[in-house]
């Protein structure tokens, strides 16, 4: 929450002339049949500044990300990207890698674009240039995920929301997979949001770790170390430490709130239901 | 003596047949479906031969060859052949782009559905052939009426699998895809169509099927030319072997019709591991 002037003012110089956009979320409410699933969440995201939240799952962090995406619309509160003049360039990194099954992995890549010679590029930032022409049908699970990470970052959006995205992939590859996201981030500037579990994760990317429990904001620590990060160092483990501890607080409530997350996704489920009846 | 001598020839052919098992196995299986109707023919040939069958109910394969020759030579064969090939052609073309064509605007626009489904379901409950006498009425026994009964039975089958395959595009997909960008006809053609796909092509092969079997009925009742007239021509003149020459010819169009689906099949779903050969 307190952050002092030296590092305000560092922020401001490395972001300026860059894409990274300002998000204002303020006061947001969202509730599913008749569950609230948020309540009240303010948070700022500076201008090219990473943002990782973390909460148990159900804590409605995959909701807050969605509502930032504008995927879906909250009841009450506002969103200001930016001057909230102009949409915002906002890119997404989902769960599960929602590729195209119908289009090679190179043209997946190339999704939306008006040429194809970085996709090349892209794939080979990944570490799969190789696997260009090929259906991602025959892709493993973490290969996907490494494809729908270049689509999102070859479109040099202004804000980038990663919603759990590297869940699926094994420990080396996750660890690269970091790396490169914290590289290209710092070349490009962009706004990031990561919504994760995984503390370890959420320090050694994020300027910023916010905790979610029970639909509010409760937690908001800045992360002063240096980088590139270290995961050894005794201030990282510190502060993972004590983090994790602080969301293991509250070990009761986490049932319901499991629950409720059950409830959320039959929810949706039954909505595309409907929608496909 | 004589013994052991066949249980050496045994052994021997034993040993022989086990060498040859891995070369041949792909050849065998080459063979094997056309076992049952070569042995089929077979018997029937020696069943007429021997005059268990009366060449009024079912001449020998032997004579059903000749008059198939026969006619090819006369060039009466080709004609009939090729105008029911033209008319299941065009009423296919006609039945089948227009239930893709509604199909589609369906799926898409729900104020379509809510203002045409009803009206075609209706219809839908009627048989195609029940409509023959006022076809007749309608269009006479010219080329009209054939192809109007025929694109009406082809319709359905098109057009419900086309609205199913576009209700049933995985969601998830065209959020991603909007999200980065797609909309209009672009989100259309690359992921709403292909997603539709499968299920599109479950249609054509419904149709493709259906289009023979109306064909079949629609010459036979109103025609002057095509299979189906030649077919009931010759029974007047009790021509079995000619009425077995057309319907054998349906058989080969038909088993056409299903390799062209095939192939279809094949080649836009090739992404899929379903059709992965």
């Amino acid at each position: 929450m307190h952050t002092s002037t030296v590092e305000q003012q560092q922020i401001q110089s490395t972001s300026q002339a860059r894409r990274g956009i300002r998000v204002a979320v303020q006061g947001l409410f969202k509730s599913y049949g008749g569950r609230e699933i948020l309540k009240s969440v303010d948070l700022t995201l500076e201008p090219g500044e990473f943002v990782a939240v973390v909460g148990r799952s159900g804590c409605g962090k995959s909701t807050l990300l969605r509502l930032i995406a504008e995927l879906e619309t909250a009841d009450r509160g506002a969103l200001i990207f930016g001057d909230g003049e102009h949409r915002p360039e906002t890119r997404i990194m989902f769960q599960d890698s929602r590729l195209l099954p119908w289009k090679r992995v190179l043209q997946n890549v190339a999704l939306g674009l008006p040429k194809k010679t970085d996709a090349l590029q892209a794939l080979r930032q990944v570490g799969l240039a190789e696997r260009a022409h090929e259906w991602p049908a025959v892709l493993s699970g973490g290969q996907r995920q490494r494809v729908a990470l270049a689509r999102a970052l070859i479109h040099d959006p202004e804000l980038l929301l990663l919603d759990e995205p590297l869940g699926a992939l094994d420990a080396l590859t996750r660890i690269e997979m970091q790396q490169l996201i914290e590289t290209l981030w710092q070349q490009r500037g962009f706004t990031a949001l990561l919504v994760t579990h995984d503390v370890q994760e959420a320090i050694a990317l994020a300027d910023r770790v916010v905790l979610i429990e029970d639909g509010r904001i409760t937690l908001d620590e800045r992360i002063g170390l240096a980088r590139p990060r270290a995961r050894g160092s005794l201030a990282f483990a510190q502060l993972e430490e004590r983090i994790l501890a602080r969301v293991l607080q509250q070990p009761q409530s986490s049932h319901s709130h499991d629950d409720e997350v059950g409830d959320v996704s039959l929810l949706r489920a039954v909505n595309q239901f409907a929608w496909a009846v | 003596m004589s013994a052991v001598l066949s249980s050496r020839i045994a052994a021997r052919g034993n040993a022989s047949s086990q060498a040859k098992a891995p070369k041949s196995d792909a050849s065998w299986k080459r063979v094997l479906p056309w076992i049952v109707p070569i042995l089929l023919i077979a018997v029937w040939q020696f069943a007429a031969h021997v005059g268990w069958l009366s060449s009024r109910v079912l001449p020998e394969p032997f004579a059903v060859a000749k008059a198939a020759w026969s006619l090819a030579e006369s060039g009466e064969l080709w004609t009939h052949a090729k105008i029911s090939l033209w008319r299941a052609v065009v009423s296919f073309g006609i039945g089948g782009g227009l239930g893709l064509l509604l199909g589609l605007l369906t799926g898409t626009f729900k104020t379509a559905e809510i203002l045409l489904d009803t009206t075609l379901q209706m219809i839908r409950n009627i048989p195609a052939l029940a409509l023959i006498p006022l076809v007749i009425l309608w269009f006479g026994i010219e080329e009209t009426s054939k192809i109007f009964l025929v694109a009406i039975g082809v319709f359905f089958p098109l057009y419900l699998n086309t609205f199913h395959g576009i209700r049933s595009v995985d969601k998830g997909l065209i959020e991603m895809a909007k999200s980065y960008g797609l909309s209009g006809w672009p989100l259309y053609r690359d992921v709403i169509l292909p997603g539709a796909l499968p299920s599109i092509l479950v249609g054509v092969r419904f149709s493709l099927g259906l289009v023979w079997v109306l064909l079949i009925v629609a010459e036979t009742i109103s025609a002057q030319s095509g299979i189906g007239y030649m077919t009931m021509n010759a029974r007047e003149f009790l021509q079995t072997d000619v009425v077995l020459v057309g319907i054998l010819l349906y058989a080969l169009l038909g088993k056409l019709a299903d390799v062209v689906s095939r192939l279809l099949e094949r080649y836009w779903l090739r992404w899929h591991p379903g059709y992965r050969h």
